[in-house]
């Protein structure tokens, strides 16, 4: 079971290889001329001013958070989804593995129509 | 090939056989992706030439076909900048991180009955998993480059992504629930079953009639989730110039570059895999195979370039409005019609 995930765990550590092997090469193989202009953050050609780390949007917070619940959902929803097949098959099974969900998804909707309400989604 | 493996097996041993055969499949397997990869900003660039009345690359090799290759020895020539404000580390690993998980999703796509490198049971939450981690390297590049543009575009392009995120997961939920199954393999199989398939029309049973509003919300939010056009705000050129990766150059831009074009790939075949029956034949009398799925996924791309070269970029506002008050209550409703539709003597799904 667990050896099937053996080539995945050596392919994410390929795939990160593989990305830092083309920028060994560009470092070994291209010029290397720094000076400060050159050096200094892209702005237009002007001089940078401020920091660049600067104050942003609120609503991109909010949109992290909304994110985070919905994502669990999904999460939750997964298992269920691949098991329903199983409970329509099953008489006594039948209702009670939609209703359930439906239960917990109304929750969420709830949620959903109460932040859609509030103008969290709106980007105006 | 299994006789001729049982010497060399004998020779390295069994623990150090394993790790150099996955090794060598998995070179097996990148090798002619990062030839797609190539090939499809040389197809891109040719067919909205072509689209636009133009003629796209012609000079380099015949037709142009080497000028994939010399692009790439021009950006090895080229020097990498790191700004003087920038986290270095951070810096190097933000390309690193978007090209990465591109390519280690790679690792559960099958695509032909027993030709995949781990058939794992969980196979689509490893593809979620591992394809959300795509966000991280591009907020550490905007992050690190200590750039105002490459903050502006970085914080654009996530928030963009994590929310068509949110339409991709429940536009899955409907998958998986007509295949009883986490399992790539299981999900293609499910397809080739139902009355259309014994009548010798199998494209008419795969998941794409019966959840098409899952599917189009699949597709769009596939193009959003790769940033491209008319979704690509991120690097918007006339605002922000290139977004997330303004300060990158040379090979360190290059990887990039290879990340989005990777996860187009990468995006499509799922598609192809999820809605469109993977390695299936949509037809009776023709045999099933690898083609088909490779058809398939070039298809899938065909449209990501006329969505380039067709669609004006979308306002952030209104990328923002479609993710979250269009395909989600889509999806929401979509789910509900399925799970009641599957417990009614209509079901398709028995």
């Amino acid at each position: 079971m667990l050896e099937n995930y053996f080539p995945v765990l050596m392919f994410v550590l390929v795939g990160v290889g593989f990305g830092f092997v083309p920028m060994i090469a560009g470092w070994l193989l291209g010029p290397s001329k720094p000076d400060p202009e050159k050096l200094s953050p892209y702005e237009c050609g002007f001089e940078a001013f401020e920091d660049a780390r600067m104050k942003f949007d609120v609503r991109y917070y909010l949109i992290a958070i909304i994110f985070i619940l919905f994502d669990l959902e999904i999460a939750f929803l997964f298992p269920w989804a691949a098991v329903l097949g199983e409970f329509a098959g099953n008489e006594s099974l039948r209702f009670f593995g939609f209703f359930e969900m439906l239960v917990f998804l109304g929750i969420l909707i709830l949620g959903y129509i109460w932040v859609w309400k509030k103008g969290a989604l709106d980007w105006e | 090939m299994d006789a001729l493996l049982q010497p060399v097996q004998q020779l390295l041993g069994p623990t150090l056989f394993t790790l150099v055969w996955t090794l060598v499949k998995i070179v097996v397997l990148l090798a002619p992706l990062m030839i797609c990869v190539a090939y499809l900003t040389y197809a891109e660039r040719k067919i909205i030439g072509y689209m636009q009345v133009r003629l796209g690359p012609n000079r380099v090799g015949p037709k142009g076909w080497l000028q994939p290759i010399a692009d790439a020895v021009k950006l090895m020539f080229k020097e990498i900048i790191i700004p003087s404000g920038a986290n270095k580390g951070l810096f190097i690993l933000g390309p690193v991180l978007a090209l990465g998980p591109a390519l280690a999703a790679w690792a559960v796509i099958p695509f032909a009955p027993g030709i995949v490198l781990a058939n794992v049971d969980a196979s689509v939450l490893y593809v979620m998993a591992i394809a959300s981690m795509g966000v991280y390297g591009i907020i550490l590049a905007g992050w690190s480059s200590n750039s105002k543009y490459a903050m502006l575009g970085a914080m654009r392009s996530a928030a963009q992504i994590i929310s068509y995120e949110v339409a991709m997961g429940f536009a899955l939920v409907g998958v998986l629930m007509v295949s009883h199954s986490l399992n790539l393999v299981e999900i293609v199989n499910g397809q080739a079953k139902g009355w259309a398939a014994s009548q010798g029309l199998g494209f008419l049973s795969w998941n794409w009639l019966p959840l098409f509003p899952m599917f189009m919300v699949y597709l769009i939010s596939t193009v959003a989730e790769t940033n491209r056009a008319p979704f690509d705000v991120a690097e918007g050129e006339s605002e922000i110039v290139a977004g997330f990766h303004v300060e990158y150059g040379g090979m360190a831009f290059a990887v990039f570059f290879l990340a989005e074009y990777a996860n187009m790939i990468l995006v499509a075949a799922l598609t192809s895999l999820f809605f469109l029956g993977g390695w299936l034949s949509p037809v009776g009398f023709l045999p099933d195979g690898m083609l088909w799925l490779v058809a398939k996924a070039a298809f899938i791309l065909f449209f990501f370039l006329w969505f380039r070269a067709t669609f004006p970029r979308y306002r952030y506002d209104q990328i923002m409005r479609l993710g979250w008050k269009v395909l989600l209550p889509v999806t929401l409703v979509w789910l509900l019609v399925l799970g009641a539709w599957m417990l009614s003597p209509f079901s398709i799904w028995k």
